[in-house]
């Protein structure tokens, strides 16, 4: 059994751990509702891009002229998987099971005869991938929202995806990342981005929509849907971004609570024992000295 | 007041403005135009300059946008602006700054993205210069 001098140095460990969790738990709690905010005020602008996407892109989709965003290469060979992970652990399942999900696609896009390409966001995601998908992955980014989200990096990422999709790299790219539902939970999502899904109800709405036909376009129809596309992009990986970093803060306070807590129910349990061994001694030592004085 | 339409600004990090104006003059990429209520409705793209915006029959504000895009209904006005600063916050030593800036990183830009990217930052830079002068 565990000597006394032992226990002591077990319960200190473990509370000196405590403290750490739920400290840290603290500074995610505070950078989730920091996150949150800014994913909530990053909505307005996602809603009325989508509006007139919406529109635009229902009425435009099929027509030969379409941009290339719109109606894809024409093939579908070549995938790019863009994996938004954290930077850092210590935050639950939230990299791992965006990186499940990512293998998952890989081999079933692969089952298909497809190419598959990757690039991270994160450094975990990055780091759990290089073991079996090296050959697959063209970069990586790492620091992304260091210092609080801001668009022009979500526009640097959309530049480089787009300069790839013109350059014929790819035909389909999709995002995985985990999607914000509470700061419990959190889903691990797959969204098309390039070329543009047209939502299926702009198709159907098409021809009563009344006001939305007599639309003014300026300079036209296509030279406007030529610039929202890749707007679009960067706003849909900007706000992917935001999802993601408060799904993380969201994961790692969860992580954190559930490691505080077992702490907790550490301490309990090795000061229960430390009690016990402390009793047992002492009443050992009473036994010898009572029988001692017996025997005289 | 007379008849009033919404105006909203929406930037993407937040919704800077929404509030109910009497016109509000958007300089779209072919060229300035005035959206006051009942305006046929439109989609137009932005190119950098000021917005105006109209109360009480003067200029109540004025909002130097980073291009964007508007979109203009009978009773409303949305423009999302890739970035919105209020006119009289920007500074001359400010925006020379910047410009200087955005000139040095078209210098040292090596490929084609970059190069495009800082060719952009650089018309958005003097769009802002031009607009203070």
């Amino acid at each position: 059994m565990a000597s006394l001098k032992d226990l002591r140095g077990r319960i200190a460990s473990v509370k000196s751990t405590q403290k750490i969790t739920s400290a840290m738990k603290m500074v995610a709690a505070s950078k989730l509702r920091r996150a949150q905010d800014a994913a909530e005020a990053a909505r307005p602008y996602a809603e009325r891009m989508d509006r007139m996407l919406g529109g635009l892109a229902g009425s435009m989709a099929g027509l030969p002229g379409a941009p290339k965003l719109l109606s894809g290469t024409g093939k579908d060979e070549v995938h790019l998987l863009v994996v938004m992970t954290a930077d850092r652990g210590l935050c639950g399942g939230f990299n791992g099971s965006i990186v499940r999900a990512t293998r998952n696609r890989v081999a079933e896009l692969q089952a298909e005869g497809k190419q598959v390409k990757l690039l991270t966001i994160g450094r975990k995601g990055r780091d759990a991938l290089k073991r079996d998908h090296k050959d697959k992955l063209i970069d990586g980014y790492e620091g992304v929202g260091k210092k609080g989200l801001s668009f022009s990096e979500a526009d640097e990422i959309a530049a480089r995806i787009l300069a790839m999709y013109e350059n014929g790299e790819f035909d389909v790219c999709t995002v995985v990342y985990n999607k914000f539902k509470s700061a419990i939970s959190q889903v691990v999502t797959l969204q098309q981005l390039v070329p543009f899904p047209v939502p299926e109800a702009a198709n159907a709405n098409e021809a009563p929509a009344g006001p939305k036909a007599s639309y003014e376009y300026e300079p036209s129809e296509e030279g406007i849907l030529a610039e929202l596309l890749p707007r679009n992009v960067a706003m849909q990986i900007f706000s992917s971004l935001l999802e993601s970093s408060a799904s993380e803060q969201g994961a790692r306070m969860a992580a954190m609570d559930n490691a505080t807590r077992n702490a907790g129910d550490m301490i309990n349990k090795l000061t229960l024992t430390y009690n016990r061994t402390r009793q047992a001694m002492i009443t050992k030592e009473l036994i010898e000295i009572i029988s001692g004085a017996e025997a005289l | 007041m007379a008849e009033t339409l919404e105006f909203e600004l929406v930037s993407p990090e937040k919704l800077l403005v929404s509030e109910p104006v009497e016109m509000v003059i958007v300089p779209g990429s072919e060229g300035n135009f005035g959206a006051m209520p009942r305006h046929a409705p439109m989609l137009s793209t932005v190119r950098p300059g000021v917005l105006d915006i109209y109360k009480d029959g003067k200029v109540a504000n004025q909002i130097f946008v980073a291009g964007g895009f508007a979109e203009v209904t009978e009773e409303r006005c949305t423009v999302l602006a890739e970035e919105a600063v209020v006119l009289s916050d920007l500074t001359r030593d400010d925006v020379e700054k910047r410009l200087q800036a955005a000139r040095d990183a078209e210098q040292e830009a090596d490929t084609d993205v970059e190069k495009a990217q800082a060719a952009k930052n650089v018309a958005v830079a003097e769009a802002m210069r031009d607009a203070i002068a």
